[in-house]
């Protein structure tokens, strides 16, 4: 493996612009003050509640993500480039999201085979021939990035159903300016704690027609759910209702929320609830989470649920080797951000090239999330590659395999002070009717041990405060 | 607000009142319980705490005749037990998930008061807790529902949320009062045999320590501890806060307040109304006349009809 690109320091120990005051900040500050304050935001951030419950594990409902303090910095420059790209990205997606739903000119072009949209699982047959209000699918993603040199910004994955992570964004800064407000009279650091106006702007821009004040709501599968914390602090900074489905009914095709007032008409949901569990009369029957009748009143365009229905038709990992192709089809222009180079295994030369190669790959789920089901080549032994080979050879379609990025690196504390970890960065895109908005940076996710290029947090991954600098 | 929003709210408050509650029987049943029993202190002092928390029931199921309750179970059921819905422990756990159910709802100040006792009160042993143990125990609960209150009074927005909360605290306050002077009615009967003596007397001030109100019945009355002045103290004073004529002149105001936001009077108003203008025009004579005890039945049933109609008329 080639050696990681560190953001802060170059290979011959000089520290980039950039990080300069940050780097002298860090050799300056005592250790026993760090370790205080390290200690102080664990004990913030356990006192707010922001935990996340981990799926499968006992005895440990409620974990704190780990917090690193050190923020990170991506340049004025940099992020005029990577916000160009992501709204570019975006764009591409809710186009293609349409097409596939309607003209399917993007299948009879050939740039995509067939069989990569209707036999996908997050394919929905209802929505054909369905029109959505402002004919957006994607109101709310979450792009991964990640960096392999000065000059290369990588989109490593494309979320475009219900992307979290964005309270993090937002708590980290608020812990960061409470511990460090020295740090931020150093720099001029892009504030981000317009999201919540955005978001609300956004949500608001969606409602289907016009006339009146449009009531927006945040449905949640609720408080079991990992993210619940992300949806009641969303809820908080929108001011608007955080529902279950319990609290939703339809009459005649239009959507009411419980109140002790009575019935109140819902316009726009922003549902952090996934497709299958929406409306057991249309998806999953056993769902207790959804609303019966919410589809129909959808389809009848009395109500917006963001993200639409059947965007996972965008976002799974083999239809994301295709997306330079996408954006080169419906905008005629050469994608801003590359992409990994993907190998996918149904395709049988791509399968015998990754067979051969599992050593130095790493191979995916093309449905799996959250750093399970994935091999890491170069991090594992025989038996582990072994293991996974058979499950390959299985199920070619199940998976795809890409080379093992060196990725950045940023300045961590760890047990000995300050040290080098691989991070990636998670921004938010919001697509209104009227505009789209994205907050300088996003959500870094840093791999807390060494070497590891694994950032998810259920893999024990960490964040970090994102710092777009404005001069 | 959403109704179910409403619901945790109203159920969040009682259930924080409910542990307050619990926390001053089990102080009072532990002070009883080290006094002579020449001096009015009882064998079954633990008995009558069980019946006070209303749970007499899953008690025998678990541990057999009353008469023979044994404080470390009695503590251990009431304070502890997973078993029992309303120990301490399980208030603290519902009103948490209450409270994580309507974060949105909450002033951060009123969630970190929850939230801070939840995470404290995982650092309490899971085992007989020694009685140095239980005082601490006991003052934290009560700590935490002083906390929390003056969270919700000092923080909180005054409008249909903040009713809510207030309006089940104030129902779960009056079933509090009520039910311990439905447990110890009996030694407030001026027919008992040893009036004045030093047993009354005890349990005459234990009653009032249940409701932390000793101190204040001497300001109130300025005179010696007589029965018939501390059910007045607790069924009709209006100065006392935790007495029946108080909570549902809170009570009923909170409802009010509810209706005029909304434009709308309602079932529940009226037997609020009902119910606080029979705690206002009545004298502690007439109450003796006519029973103590069918007063203080009738009362907690109606304080029950009070909770169903609120729950039919908003919370579903």
């Amino acid at each position: 493996m080639p050696h990681a690109f560190d953001e802060m320091s170059s290979a011959d120990g000089s520290v980039r612009p950039a990080y300069e005051t940050l780097q002298r900040w860090l050799a300056s500050v005592p250790q026993d003050v760090l370790d205080h304050r390290r200690k102080e935001a664990e004990f913030i951030f356990r006192r707010i509640g922001i935990t996340f419950a981990v799926y499968g594990e006992q005895n440990s409902q409620e974990r704190l993500i780990p917090f690193d303090m050190v923020p990170r910095i991506i340049t004025k420059d940099e992020w005029a480039t990577l916000s160009k790209g992501l709204e570019q990205r975006v764009k591409a997606l809710n186009m293609y999201i349409r097409d596939v739903y309607t003209k399917r000119e993007v299948l009879k072009a050939g740039v995509v085979p067939e069989n990569l949209v209707y036999q996908n699982p997050a394919f929905r047959p209802e929505m054909n021939g369905q029109r959505v209000p402002h004919d957006l699918y994607v109101h709310i993603a979450g792009i991964d990035i990640v960096r392999t040199d000065p000059d290369t910004f990588y989109v490593l994955e494309d979320n475009a159903r219900t992307p979290s992570g964005v309270s993090y964004m937002l708590e980290n800064r608020e812990i960061m300016l409470r511990l460090f407000p020295e740090l931020f009279s150093m720099h001029k650091v892009a504030p981000v704690d317009k999201y919540g106006d955005d978001l609300l702007a956004t949500l608001r821009s969606l409602a289907p027609h016009g006339g009146h004040e449009p009531n927006v709501a945040i449905l949640t599968p609720g408080i079991y759910n990992s993210a619940y914390y992300e949806h009641s602090f969303l809820a908080d900074k929108l001011g608007v209702d955080l529902v279950e489905g319990r609290d939703l009914f339809v009459k005649d095709d239009v959507v009411y929320m419980r109140t002790t007032e009575g019935p109140k008409r819902v316009d726009v949901i922003y549902r952090r609830l996934d497709d299958d569990f929406l409306d057991p009369l249309m998806f999953r029957r056993d769902s207790q989470l959804g609303v019966p009748g919410l589809m129909s009143a959808y389809r009848a365009g009395n109500v917006t649920l963001t993200n639409a229905v059947g965007t996972g038709v965008a976002d799974d990992k083999a239809v994301y080797s295709y997306m330079p192709d996408i954006i080169r089809f419906y905008l005629g222009e050469e994608p801003l951000l590359p992409n990994v180079p993907t190998w996918r295994c149904r395709e049988p030369d791509h399968l015998k090239y990754v067979l051969e190669h599992l050593p130095e790959l790493v191979v995916k789920e093309v449905h799996g999330s959250g750093g399970y089901g994935m091999l890491v080549g170069p991090a594992s032994d025989k038996a582990q590659i072994e293991k996974f080979r058979a499950k390959l050879v299985a199920d070619p379609a199940n998976f795809i395999a890409q080379p093992t990025l060196a990725l950045s690196t940023c300045p961590t504390m760890v047990e000995k002070g300050v040290a080098p970890r691989h991070v990636d960065l998670r921004p938010f895109i919001l697509s209104g009717s009227d505009k789209v908005r994205i907050v300088p940076g996003g959500l870094t996710r840093v791999a807390m041990k060494e070497g590891s290029l694994v950032v998810n947090s259920s893999q024990g991954g960490g964040t970090k405060d994102t710092w777009v600098l404005d001069a | 607000m959403l109704s179910r929003t409403a619901d945790n709210l109203y159920w969040l408050t009682r259930y924080v009142e409910r542990a307050d509650c619990l926390a001053r029987i089990l102080d009072v049943s532990q002070r009883l319980s080290y006094t002579p029993v020449t001096y009015g202190g009882s064998t079954n002092e633990w008995a009558s705490a069980v019946l006070t928390a209303g749970c007499e029931d899953e008690f025998i199921a678990r541990y057999g005749p009353l008469e023979d309750a044994k404080e470390e179970d009695v503590v251990s059921f009431l304070a502890f037990s997973p078993e029992n819905s309303s120990s301490i422990r399980n208030c603290f756990e519902v009103a948490r998930t209450n409270a994580r159910s309507v974060r949105t709802a909450l002033t951060s100040e009123m969630w970190d008061v929850i939230n801070s006792a939840w995470i404290e009160l995982q650092s309490f042993p899971n085992r007989a807790l020694t009685r140095d143990e239980l005082s601490r125990f006991l003052a934290f609960v009560k700590e935490t529902s002083l906390r929390f209150d003056g969270a919700t009074f000092r923080t909180m927005l005054r409008n249909d949320g903040y009713w809510f909360a207030r309006s089940g605290a104030q129902l779960e306050r009056a079933d509090n009062t009520a039910r311990i002077l439905d447990v110890k009615y009996h030694v407030l009967l001026p027919e008992k045999e040893h009036v004045g003596g030093p047993l009354d007397y005890f349990q005459w001030a234990s009653i009032l320590r249940s409701v932390s109100a000793l101190t204040a019945f001497h300001w109130v009355y300025r005179d010696s501890v007589k029965p018939w002045l501390v059910a007045d103290l607790l069924i009709l004073n209006r100065q006392m806060p935790r007495s029946l004529a108080a909570c549902y002149e809170q009570l009923a105001r909170n409802l009010d307040d509810i209706a005029s936001a909304y434009g709308r009077q309602g079932p529940s108003q009226r037997l609020a109304r009902s119910m606080q203008a029979r705690l206002t025009n009545r004298t502690i004579d007439d109450i003796f006349q006519h029973g103590l005890h069918e007063f203080i039945s009738e009362f907690i049933s109606d304080n029950n009809k009070l909770g169903a109609e609120i729950t039919e008329q908003y919370l579903t």
